[in-house]
């Protein structure tokens, strides 16, 4: 940096410019930060760092300290004392993982058929996803990874829109552009998703340095995977979140597996939730398969985040029960009886074996949901796939506010071309204007 | 005296950079001077005020003048809270307080992704990567995510309130990671805007439309100018339009094509070639790389036949090629000699090499000999 800083100087620097330069920093640093560098011998006073001295040599590892537990409400060997949710809320909560659940089941069985070209599940996931969605606001604005579609149905997200936009029709509001799974909604405050890793962490901050300057009592959500964490760009947003004390709970889905990879290739530490202090964040790690853990820790965090303008860090443990993607098979590389385990004791079920020893939920009730939640589906399946893709021209539109000349070229060549040789195109498929 | 103490140990720790007791006022061999001479800007269209300042100087009140018209905007990047290391951002903070001008940490995909966040959120962004060279970790950000915001979500989110600015080009003595002009490799990213002033009057002018342009810009600055390029700049707000290019000099024998430092260059060779050849040249600006001014190049090109692009990026596939294929396709029939391109060597770019790296005016003037030649 002090190179980075003299090469600015430059060359034209003569006796004065030196002398100007040195003043002006030494002022502009008295002005901002004090800092006290007093050497003492007792006591150390090293910049940025609040310690002791010590005579032991000692290195310092996991093995030094426990490991962050694990907060749970259901089966929880203790009762847990937390302010009452409203019984329609629980309902609500419930039919909303069904919901997911249910969508997920066709849109896969779909993309098998070669109906839509691609789609990822949620299974086993859905607590995380509806848990923290019912613990915010819609004025709190949300970044995700892919696989959080729960969040966007707890929002209102219709199942008529996730149906449009997997298929890439003229109704789908990013007009087909992008891939199956890549929702995004501005009314409901939910980012459009990206595909490449993590890029949405830094985002998120940004976005919430934003909201705490506004003065909205509001905060970012921002969702990621375990082995999205590796990448550089978490670093690079836990460390600015903490370090310009910005107002987002970053949400950590800590499944197992980045496609192939178990965690255990991903990090050697205490999972995630080990790096928060790190960084300066405060950190909870929650049981991602329990709903009302997830509802209190990120209440919890939402309360913390507005008034203390500050980050959090939650990392939900649970199990990715299905496939990656409709690309992948996941036994390649992981057990049938590991799957089996955890499919045997699901978040939908753990979540239903406690509304039904409260007296909120029933078979009859199961079965009743479950129908209708499938009639709509299928109906709004068919209805998608019915629907004429976007006109081709849009493919030309919205790479800029305006379109500039040299795309409006090209897009007036390609009129031409379509035109020459319309019968070698799907221009059935496509809206006309 | 304890100024003279520190001057004497900065002398000692940087001989290289010019200063020394000895023989202070003596020009050493081995220290480069700068390889062009400034052109002041001649354009007096603008009516109004003007003040005498350099290009860190127009910069630094380009900012001003943003932070000041709209309360949301900030500015970020490493080290900008002082005032920069090249000074444009001084007292921005002390004027608007810490949470509109401050530092963050030391980290380039960080910058660009916080900047796309606030941008996304509404919020005028002005980032600074220190130094262009230094671009490339934030390269996934710019290219994957501030690009394509716009068009991923049909229009719903966008991110055209962020500006990057970024100093670029050689400086005498840069060596490999403080000389690079990378645009060409954002050049081939549909969804940015691109600029590179050639003088302070064009700083502050395209900056001031980066900020206000809906969409995601980056402004290269060549650093080199920061001191050395002084114009008489209007005090009053005023922007140049992005994607027009400026024909900086007229002429009717060669048309040079360049942009930042290298119009200087370029001015320079058009003296050289009157004095020595006898004929004039047509020097164009490009001032913006995407999207282009085509319009205004090829005219030019119809008109004079023979065209000259420079560059300090490397040859192959720098932006030059873009603009040569071009002309080529637009004006076949008008075009009498193959069109030259005089640019950085496609090596890295050197640090005792490099007035032997740099098209400079002697490779610029041998090119357009030999393509009046031709």
């Amino acid at each position: 940096m002090i190179n980075r800083a003299r090469l600015g100087l430059g060359k034209q620097i003569c006796f004065r410019n030196v002398l100007q330069q040195t003043k002006r920093r030494c002022s502009s640093v008295n002005t901002s930060t004090e800092v006290n560098t007093m050497i003492d011998t007792k006591e150390p006073s090293y910049i940025g760092i609040q310690t002791n001295f010590t005579d032991e040599l000692k290195f310092i590892n996991n093995e030094n300290y426990d490991p962050l537990p694990i907060f749970r409400i259901l089966n929880s060997s203790k009762s847990v004392q937390l302010p009452k949710l409203d019984e329609q809320i629980l309902i609500r909560m419930y039919h909303k993982m069904l919901t997911l659940n249910i969508m997920d089941k066709i849109l896969y069985e779909s993309q098998r058929q070669g109906r839509i070209s691609f789609y990822m599940t949620n299974t086993g996931e859905e607590a995380i996803q509806i848990g923290s969605a019912a613990a915010i606001t819609l004025e709190d604005i949300i970044y995700a990874q892919y696989r959080e579609a729960g969040v966007l149905l707890w929002r209102g997200y219709s199942i008529v829109e996730f149906m449009n936009q997997c298929y890439g029709n003229y109704k789908d509001n990013a007009k087909g552009r992008q891939m199956p799974v890549h929702y995004g909604s501005k009314k409901l405050n939910f980012v459009t998703i990206s595909s490449p890793l993590t890029t949405q962490l830094p985002q998120a901050v940004g976005t919430a340095y934003a909201l705490k300057r506004s003065k909205k009592k509001a905060c970012v959500a921002c969702y990621f995977g375990e082995g999205a964490a590796s990448e550089g760009d978490a670093h690079a947003a836990f460390n600015f979140a903490a370090t310009l004390e910005c107002p987002v709970i970053f949400i950590c889905r800590n499944n197992g597996y980045a496609i192939s990879t178990p965690s255990l290739e991903q990090f050697k530490g205490d999972g995630i939730a080990v790096r928060g202090p790190a960084y300066g964040i405060s950190t909870i790690r929650v049981d991602g398969n329990d709903i009302l853990a997830m509802y209190y820790a990120t209440k919890a965090a939402h309360e913390f985040c507005i008034k203390e303008g500050k980050p959090v860090l939650i990392e939900a443990m649970s199990y990715r029960i299905g496939h990656h993607s409709t690309s992948d098979d996941s036994t390649a590389y992981r057990s049938v009886n590991e799957i089996g385990r955890w499919n045997r004791y699901t978040p939908i079920i753990r979540f239903r074996e406690y509304l039904e020893s409260v007296g909120l939920w029933c078979n009859r009730q199961e079965q009743e949901s479950k129908e209708s939640i499938k009639r709509s589906i299928l109906l709004a399946f068919a209805d998608a796939e019915k629907r004429l893709k976007p006109c081709w021209k849009e493919l030309f539109t919205d790479v800029y506010c305006k379109m500039p000349k040299h795309i409006r070229k090209q897009s007036c060549s390609m009129e031409k071309h379509v035109t020459e040789f319309r019968e070698h195109y799907p221009l059935h498929l496509f809206k006309s204007t | 005296m304890i100024f003279s103490k520190l001057c004497a140990r900065l002398l000692n720790a940087r001989a290289s950079l010019g200063f020394n007791t000895v023989d202070r006022f003596v020009q050493r061999e081995n220290v480069r001077c700068i390889h062009f001479t400034y052109y002041k800007d001649k354009n007096t269209n603008t009516s109004g005020e003007t003040e005498n300042m350099n290009m860190y100087q127009a910069i630094n009140q380009g900012l001003r003048s943003a932070l000041t018209n709209d309360p949301d905007a900030v500015i970020f990047g490493e080290d900008v809270a002082f005032g920069g290391v090249f000074r444009c951002t001084v007292d921005l903070q002390k004027e608007f307080g810490k949470d509109r001008v401050f530092n963050t940490p030391l980290c380039e995909q960080g910058i660009a992704g916080f900047g796309i966040g606030l941008a996304t959120a509404g919020v005028t962004a002005i980032a600074e990567i220190q130094f262009a060279d230094y671009i490339f970790p934030a390269f996934d950000q710019l290219v994957n995510e501030a690009a394509k915001v716009r068009y991923r979500s049909g229009g719903e989110f966008d991110c055209g309130k962020l500006t990057i600015r970024t100093p670029c080009g050689a400086v005498g003595h840069g060596g490999l990671y403080h000389s690079q002009s990378p645009e060409a490799y954002f050049a081939h990213t549909p969804g940015l805007k691109i600029v590179v002033p050639r003088g302070a009057r064009q700083a502050k002018g395209l900056l001031l439309s980066c900020i206000e342009e809906p969409d995601p810009c980056i402004m290269f600055e060549p650093k080199i100018l920061y001191r050395t390029a002084i114009d008489d700049v209007p005090t009053a707000r005023y922007t140049i339009e992005i994607g027009k290019a400026e024909v900086v000099r007229e002429g009717d024998a060669v048309t040079l094509v360049g942009w930042g430092t290298q119009v200087h260059v370029l001015l320079e060779v058009a003296d050289l070639v009157q004095e020595k050849l006898g004929v004039s040249c047509e020097v164009i600006d490009l001032v913006s790389i995407l999207p282009w001014d085509a319009e205004l190049v090829c005219k030019s090109a119809k008109k004079t036949g023979r065209i000259v692009i420079a560059h300090e990026a490397p040859l192959t596939s720098g932006f030059g090629a873009e603009i040569a294929s071009t002309i080529q396709e637009e004006c076949f029939l008008h075009l009498e000699a193959p069109i030259q391109r005089v640019t950085g060597w496609d090596s890295p770019f050197p640090h005792v090499f490099e007035p032997f790296y740099l098209p400079d005016k002697w490779r610029c003037f041998a090119a357009v000999r030999d393509i009046l030649n031709y």
